[in-house]
């Protein structure tokens, strides 16, 4: 294979001549490079309007691409070790779902980790595929769900021996990583597909002692997002494939949901930003994980708080932790994560990624400077000073088994009736019940509604937490199957 | 040849001044370092382009940052600096025989070098043995400390750059925590005219009223700084400004200066109409 120059940008070249070139545009965006919204213009900057155009001759297109997108299409692949890459222009929710309708049709099975992002419950219903999910074991202490242990995974791949796929978590929002190397050869040994949302690792595949990446790992999809970790755009992101999968039939999955009018900003956003991972990532995260370490030693030296990273290995639920994430344990100062996260934001001025009941995640990147590690450390110091209390009352989060009784798609297209959440027991929920944060799922469409489910709801609701995905914005009122039977 | 350094002090106004020499350029860790010298106002350090301190008119700074805490503290013998590269505020300190100890805090080791070589009339109190330097974050340093200074003064850039850390809630707080039960803390509060500047005095103010049961705005005149209205706080967990300055016993010490007289100090305190308003909404 030749080995592609890293340092090109075609995208950004191909712009650059656009630019230079002074075409006369009788062509869509209607502001015609900004002209036609000043307001607009003078808000993003006209470098950034001139930017904004439409697929072209000199510029490919994103839905059949032979040229500039193609070429970048490949320095990407080979930059993140795939034999293609898929640049995606509708957020890594559309790259988790392109990868998973691209494996799995009505009726086929797909094993998963319940701590599944809500698009994977999004392309279940989208495409009748049914979940097979296996317990993300859950760490008392830290109140966070972990990776899948891989006897667990092992067990449901010998109960579910048609099963299309394995999706894996690469790495969980809060980094923990499962064994994906041994889960991709359990499964390709029963000629499963394996599949990784990699919203959160995108740095996995350039800096060094991170944890494995999906593509190094052997799985066959990850769907990546380079708008996090990789410095690109919000809502680019990429998807890519290993050598088992079809390239044209991915794209053609990929075209029944993507826009056929692909942002530029969003696409050399993601060309500049592979350049300068391919070429530079190694030192961006060698650094990002010296500040990541550095903040951890000092948010543990304050007390109370605990910062966590790899000596949490335990050779399989959390096979491996991303060092560069800075996952914050706060119980023991007598704060629920979100309280800490509220406090950051109201009176300190610092906006950290997530709080749950349990953890804050504050996000570190290329982009934070040494000194604003300090303001972080000592807010918590002070919010630590300020706030202690004893943490009786608290409750950390407990891991519900779901009982799947038809799939998410039959569920969600069913004639349904609403119900008071309070009488709901034992009946089929038609809809999807998250919290945010972390946005795991409490419920997906199709499965039984249980006691314990609404008593956790319940608990959310009492502590501020962000209930989405009922129809009820009130959450009063749950929609579930008609007709169907309150015992089981 | 004309030569001339401009500071922007808003986007439309700014102030010139006429330069004999580039004595020093440097770009170190942190910022920009830059000594000229002029006709007017002698040498002058310039820091990213912002005039930091000039040999004519350092002294009413220096000597208003420091003196109006030490006459209130009837006993402050250990003293922290955080900022104050220049030694300007350590050399007022060290008119005290009574202060035992000095702490300074830069985090620009730079700076303190390029003062030492050609700011010697400022930076000349740094070979006092009372004097400790430090070079760290000024943030991380307060954060470790506990019941430990009488007085605290930040002599800071101003809130965009590297001291902007200088300027939060958690670290007032933390210099709340490092202070003895009857501590001051006293901080550069910047100018009340220009609208950026005065929202930044009000936006200080409000933090450091969140951390301290007692803080106070005071006032000097410094002509090359924006407005050449400046503002300083005056923070206490137990003395009041005026009520507690002991006049009688400041005097009897007889150390020299140029701005600062225990009247003066009184009148500081009298804040203009418009400044009054500028802050009583965040009290």
């Amino acid at each position: 294979m030749e080995i592609l120059d890293q340092t090109k940008a075609p995208l950004l070249e191909a712009l650059r001549s656009l630019r230079a070139s002074r075409v006369v545009p009788f062509d869509v965006p209607g502001h015609k490079q900004g002209r036609g919204n000043p307001e607009l213009t003078a808000f993003l900057g006209r470098q950034c309007m001139e930017a904004d155009v439409n697929s072209q001759k000199p510029l490919d297109n994103l839905c059949h691409p032979v040229s500039v997108i193609r070429e970048a299409e490949m320095l990407a692949a080979q930059a993140f070790g795939a034999a293609h890459a898929f640049f995606m222009v509708g957020g890594t929710t559309s790259a988790v779902q392109s990868m998973i309708l691209s494996v799995v049709r009505r009726g086929d099975e797909i094993i998963l980790p319940r701590n599944v992002h809500r698009s994977v419950i999004g392309a279940l219903i989208l495409c009748g595929a049914v979940p097979v999910y296996v317990n993300p074991q859950t760490d008392k202490r830290l109140g966070i769900s972990l990776g899948m242990s891989v006897a667990d995974v092992k067990d449901a791949i010998e109960t579910h021996p048609n099963a299309k796929a394995v999706l894996v978590n690469n790495p969980t929002y809060y980094g923990v990583c499962s064994n994906i190397r041994e889960i991709v050869r359990l499964a390709h040994e029963k000629g499963m597909k394996v599949l990784a949302d990699e919203a959160h690792g995108a740095h996995f595949y350039f800096g060094e002692g991170l944890p494995v990446s999906a593509m190094a790992a052997g799985a066959d999809m990850a769907a990546i997002s380079m708008h996090k970790s990789g410095g690109s755009l919000t809502q680019s992101s990429l998807m890519v494939i290993g050598p088992g999968v079809s390239e044209g039939y991915v794209r053609k999955v990929i075209n029944l949901t993507q826009t056929t009018s692909a942002s530029y900003l969003l696409m050399v956003s993601l060309d500049i930003s592979r350049k300068n991972l391919a070429t530079r990532g190694r030192e961006i995260f060698a650094k990002v994980q010296e500040l990541a370490q550095y903040a951890r030693d000092e948010i543990n030296d304050i007390g109370d708080y605990y910062a966590y990273s790899r000596e949490l290995n335990n050779g399989d639920t959390i096979y491996d932790f991303d060092p560069t994430k800075l996952s914050i344990h706060t119980l023991d100062i007598g704060l629920a994560g979100v309280e800490v996260y509220d406090i950051l934001r109201d009176e300190y001025d610092i906006q950290v990624e997530f709080g749950d009941v349990a953890n804050i995640l504050a996000y570190i990147s290329v982009g934070d400077r040494e000194r604003d590690i300090e303001r972080l450390v000592s807010a918590l110091a002070e919010i630590r000073r300020l706030y202690k209390r004893s943490r009786a009352g608290m409750m950390a989060m407990e891991y519900i088994n779901p009982e799947v009784v038809v799939s998410p798609q039959e569920a969600f297209y069913a004639e349904t009736e609403a119900l008071p959440i309070e009488r709901s027991a034992g009946h089929i929920c038609a809809e999807s019940v998250m919290c945010y944060p972390p946005g795991i799922p409490i419920l997906a469409p199709g499965e039984r509604i249980t006691p314990d489910i609404i008593r956790y709801i319940r608990y959310m609701k009492e502590k501020g937490g962000s209930l989405t995905g009922l129809e009820d914005i009130n959450i009063e009122y749950i929609k579930v199957l008609k007709g169907g039977s309150p015992c089981s | 040849m004309q030569l001339t350094f401009t500071e922007k002090h808003t986007p439309h106004v700014g102030l010139c001044i006429d330069v004999n020499k580039h004595l020093y350029t440097a770009q170190s860790a942190f910022q920009r370092i830059d000594v000229l010298e002029s006709p007017e106002f002698g040498r002058i350090l310039v820091l990213d382009g912002i005039l930091m301190l000039t040999e004519k008119d350092e002294f009413i700074y220096h000597e208003m940052i420091v003196h109006v805490p030490m006459a209130v503290h009837p006993a402050a013998r250990r003293v922290l600096v955080i900022g104050g590269g220049d030694g300007g505020a350590v050399r007022e300190l060290c008119k005290y025989d009574a202060v035992e100890r000095i702490d300074l805090v830069e985090i620009d080791a730079q700076v303190v070098e390029v003062c030492r070589e050609y700011l010697p009339a400022v930076s000349q109190s740094f070979s006092d043995p009372r004097v400790n330097v430090r070079y760290e974050d000024g943030l991380k340093y307060v954060r470790r400390c506990s019941d430990l200074y009488d007085i605290i003064v930040v002599d800071s850039t101003d809130p965009f750059g590297p001291g902007e850390g200088l300027f939060t809630k958690e670290f007032y707080g933390n210099c709340f925590k490092a202070l003895k039960e009857d501590g001051i803390l006293v901080n550069q509060h910047e100018n009340p005219f220009y609208p950026d500047d005065a929202a930044a005095v009000r936006r200080i103010h409000k933090q450091i009223v969140l951390s301290f049961p007692l803080s106070r705005l005071y006032q000097a005149h410094i002509p090359t700084y924006p407005s050449g209205h400046w503002l300083f706080g005056f923070s206490s967990k137990k003395y009041h400004p005026v009520q507690h300055l002991n006049a009688d016993r400041w005097n009897a010490l007889n150390i020299k200066t140029r701005y600062y007289n225990t009247n003066l100090h009184k009148a500081a305190f009298a804040l203009p109409t418009y400044v009054e308003e500028l802050i009583k909404g965040v009290e």
